[in-house]
């Protein structure tokens, strides 16, 4: 993960590197008193010192290590897996310009073009005074307003020349980057945002619409028994939204059923599936649904205490989220004696991640909020039996605890109503790429890719990606087909792809290196064969592949079911599933023989013939 | 029927699968039965003298001698194996694929390592004699088609034996657990 690709190529020149990443022992040591030296909080105070300085230097990480009295290895192999901290410097000003398949369709070479010129220097690397640094990232969440930038945690959406002048100008003045003011932006929500970021909804459903007041249904819950309100929810038939489509009454009712001192609620806000926005947009407009959403699971299997796992690409939306947990503790939705019933405790705090994707899978992001790689658990024991800091531990969706309020405030009978037999309620999606109007659509289960195209403005659509890279491509072939968890299932996103594209380098090589970037390591499938898909996809591309090449990526596809997680099991979905829907597209590029080697000796043997100042013999004996 | 022609060679290898060729033991016996040899180390023919059947490669391709060796298998032999995990990955010559580059490599071999005292001229090996080393390890299939894949480091003589019967033989190969499992 980020100790391969995001780290190896920063340069920094070696004069001034221990000037860049200079941090005073005192100001480590206020922020490891800050999270009251726990080790569980390694990741906050990681995130702390980055956001400081810069930088995480070996000289910090002995600090930590013995502050936290743990070894210098348990905190590199934290530092080292999340792609947002770095032990070389980042510089002052550490950009980072996503790098995802929707942000190159939207033009993302020239704005990755002017910022190096701009800036000057080359992505990867940071500039020799140490003010700021050009660095790839993948998809932060903004897919419907590409490309865009992270600035020292401001997101900059809908890039242009333009707009990287301007915001390279103000850096080089030493601006705050929330102080750079730019024209043409859509206005921030609220006041603590100050990322101009569009949430962009489109169409509202019925969790979208705003319609019940803020606490009412915590304060119906509070009087019934926990168990009912977990028959509450099972009635509904509310299914997990992250994509997994789990039970939520029922796997509210596994984690009750565990009896233990204390349980935990957590939030899976990590959205890293690219494509994927509606969390953010759910997170900025509807945050106090979430949070009743939470407090409600708190008291229905007996919790304490929430977790908001976010993503640090929202960082920007910090101060706001806790502005908002510090009202409604305010108006006792949260905290000491909830509702005014004596003993009724819960609360929330914000855990961030550092960029990594497979921190969406729940029992990695578990082990990321202890604090350390976010590397998928074994199971069993499942997070319900054995979660965060192995007590029980419920971990939903943003989606589906906002849902859980709207079930709890308009009854089960209500949201069965909604949606299909099977897949009751509504779905949160987020539709960005080649269409007219991206951005969220709240729509009920049951609805066709041909009645969202037509909703969104797709014309020309040559394939549809449903449910990001770890979903499926689909042709036109399947658009009759209804999203719902008996039929296309998706964790809500959907990438349409005109005509016009070029499908597989655009796409599928693209969503490739997402998965080899992002596989933990754990598993050598999912490790190793990602690259050798990769390989065979390039030499494909080339035109120097055969049919072989192709049936062994299917065989190889096989393999994938071995590794232990969803990353792996489905880091070959962009391949398969295209092999499968666009199998043309492979074949017309494949020769019509049984093998084509790639092998060129003259290339192979200059280095070392230069190395050796010899010149190279390639007499005809060699053919 | 008239006997298979086999033929063999040790590319960027050990011998190793060679060594795993000949603990078939007493077996050795009845292959002499099955195939003739030809151009091999087990029987020191050093250029082929007639068409093959079967040729047997070990070891991936780490130089230009390595390359021609295999193509001259390729086109002497209607059937090659890459036999053991070199053929078939680079085996342990391919760690220098990783973060060195051939510079690096021989720089170190033959200029800087503590253990270099007699260069005082700082050569690095360059007669015309000597082959010309790759800019990695290759594995053979990058280099010609291999039509059979045999794994083990080395692989068991048992699978050496069950495969080159049942391709002399035209049986379907008999592949019990036990000779493809590695530890």
């Amino acid at each position: 993960m980020g100790e391969s690709k995001s780290q190896k190529s920063v340069e920094v020149n070696a004069e001034n590197f221990s000037e860049c990443c200079s941090c005073s022992c005192k100001n480590i040591k206020t922020i490891l008193a800050k999270y009251g030296s726990d080790r569980v909080r390694l990741m906050d105070i990681l995130i702390d010192i980055q956001t400081n300085v810069g930088c995480i230097s070996k000289e910090s990480v002995k600090e930590i290590a013995e502050n936290l009295n743990i070894s210098k290895v348990d905190v590199e192999q934290t530092l080292s897996f999340y792609h947002f901290f770095s032990e070389k410097p980042t510089g002052k000003y550490a950009i980072y310009l996503n790098d995802s398949a929707v942000a190159n369709m939207m033009g993302r070479s020239d704005i990755a073009k002017a910022l190096e010129e701009e800036v000057g220097c080359k992505f990867g690397s940071v500039t020799e005074d140490c003010q700021i640094g050009l660095f790839d990232t993948a998809c932060i969440g903004m897919n419907d307003q590409e490309p865009s930038a992270i600035i020292n945690q401001r997101v900059f959406t809908n890039l242009t020349k333009e707009k990287v002048k301007l915001i390279v100008n103000g850096i080089k003045n030493n601006f705050d980057v929330n102080d750079i003011q730019i024209e043409g932006y859509c206005q921030a929500t609220h006041k603590l945002i100050t990322s101009n970021v569009c949430s962009n909804i489109k169409k509202e459903g019925p969790i979208l619409t705003k319609d019940m007041k803020v606490g009412d249904a915590l304060k119906k819950v509070i009087l019934m028994d926990p168990n009912d309100v977990i028959e509450l929810v099972k009635q509904s038939n509310l299914r997990g939204r992250g994509g997994a489509g789990f039970p939520t009454g029922m796997k509210w009712q596994f984690c009750r059923a565990f009896k233990d001192e204390k349980h935990y609620i957590f939030c899976n806000a990590d959205e890293g599936e690219p494509g994927t926005f509606k969390d953010r947009v759910i997170l900025t407009e509807r945050p106090e649904l979430l949070f009743e959403g939470m407090a409600i699971a708190g008291y229905s299997i007996g919790s304490d205490e929430g977790i908001l796992y976010l993503r640090y690409e929202y960082k920007y939306l910090q101060n706001y989220l806790e502005d908002v947990l510090s009202t409604l503790r305010e108006q006792n939705l949260l905290g000491k004696d909830i509702g005014g019933k004596a003993g009724l405790n819960f609360d929330i705090r914000i855990q961030f991640g550092g960029g990594a994707y497979v921190c969406g899978e729940e029992s990695a992001l578990i082990e990321s909020a202890e604090g350390k790689r976010g590397e998928p658990r074994d199971r069993p024991p499942f997070p319900v039996e054995k979660g965060y800091l192995q007590k029980p531990t419920v971990v939903n969706n943003v989606e589906t605890l906002c849902a859980v309020t709207k079930i709890i405030h308009q009854g089960p009978k209500w949201y069965r109503s909604l949606g299909t037999l099977d897949s009751t309620g509504s779905k949160v999606m987020s539709i960005s790429g080649d269409c007219d109007n991206p951005g969220i659509y709240e729509i009920e289960w049951g609805f066709t890719v041909n009645d969202i195209l037509e909703m969104v403005g797709a014309k020309d659509v040559q394939a549809v990606q449903v449910g990001g890279p770890s979903g499926s491509c689909i042709a036109s072939n399947e658009f009759k087909r209804k999203l719902a968890y008996e039929d296309l299932a998706t964790g809500g996103s959907m990438i349409i792809i005109g005509k016009h594209r070029d499908l597989i380098k655009d796409i599928v090589m693209n969503f490739t290196d997402f998965f080899i970037e992002e596989s933990c390591g754990s598993c050598v499938p999912c490790r190793a064969m990602t690259v050798q898909f990769k390989n065979k996809l390039e030499k494909i591309y080339r035109g120097n592949g055969v049919q072989e090449d192709i049936d062994q990526m299917l065989e190889w596809g096989k393999v994938m079911k071995m590794n232990r997680c969803g990353l792996g099991h489905t880091a070959a979905n962009p391949i398969l599933t295209t092999l499968k829907n666009f199998r043309e597209l492979y074949t017309a590029k494949l020769q019509k023989t049984d093998y084509v080697s790639e092998f060129n000796l003259e290339e192979a043997v200059q280095e070392s013939c230069a190395a050796a100042g010899r010149i190279p013999n390639l007499g005809g004996d060699h053919e | 029927m008239s006997k298979k022609i086999v033929a063999t060679t040790s590319l960027a290898g050990c011998f190793g699968c060679h060594m795993s060729l000949l603990d078939i033991d007493e077996r050795i016996l009845d292959l002499i039965e099955l195939v003739e040899f030809n151009k091999s180390p087990i029987d020191d023919i050093k250029t082929f003298t007639k068409q093959c059947d079967i040729g047997i490669i070990e070891g991936g391709c780490c130089n230009s001698e390595n390359v021609h060796v295999l193509k001259d298998f390729r086109k002497n032999c209607k059937i090659l194996i890459s036999v053991g995990e070199c053929a078939i990955m680079g085996g342990l010559p391919a760690m220098r694929n990783n973060n060195a580059s051939i510079t690096e490599c021989l720089e170190e071999a033959y200029l800087n390592c503590v253990s270099v005292q007699a260069n005082e001229e700082k050569i690095i090996p360059n007669d015309e004699e000597l082959p010309m080393i790759l800019d990695k390890v290759y594995p053979c299939h990058e280099i010609v088609k291999i039509d059979y894949f045999l794994p083990g480091c080395a692989p068991r003589a048992d699978l050496i034996w069950n495969a080159l019967v049942a391709l002399v033989t035209g049986n379907e190969m008999d592949l019990p657990y036990e000779v493809i499992k590695f530890d």
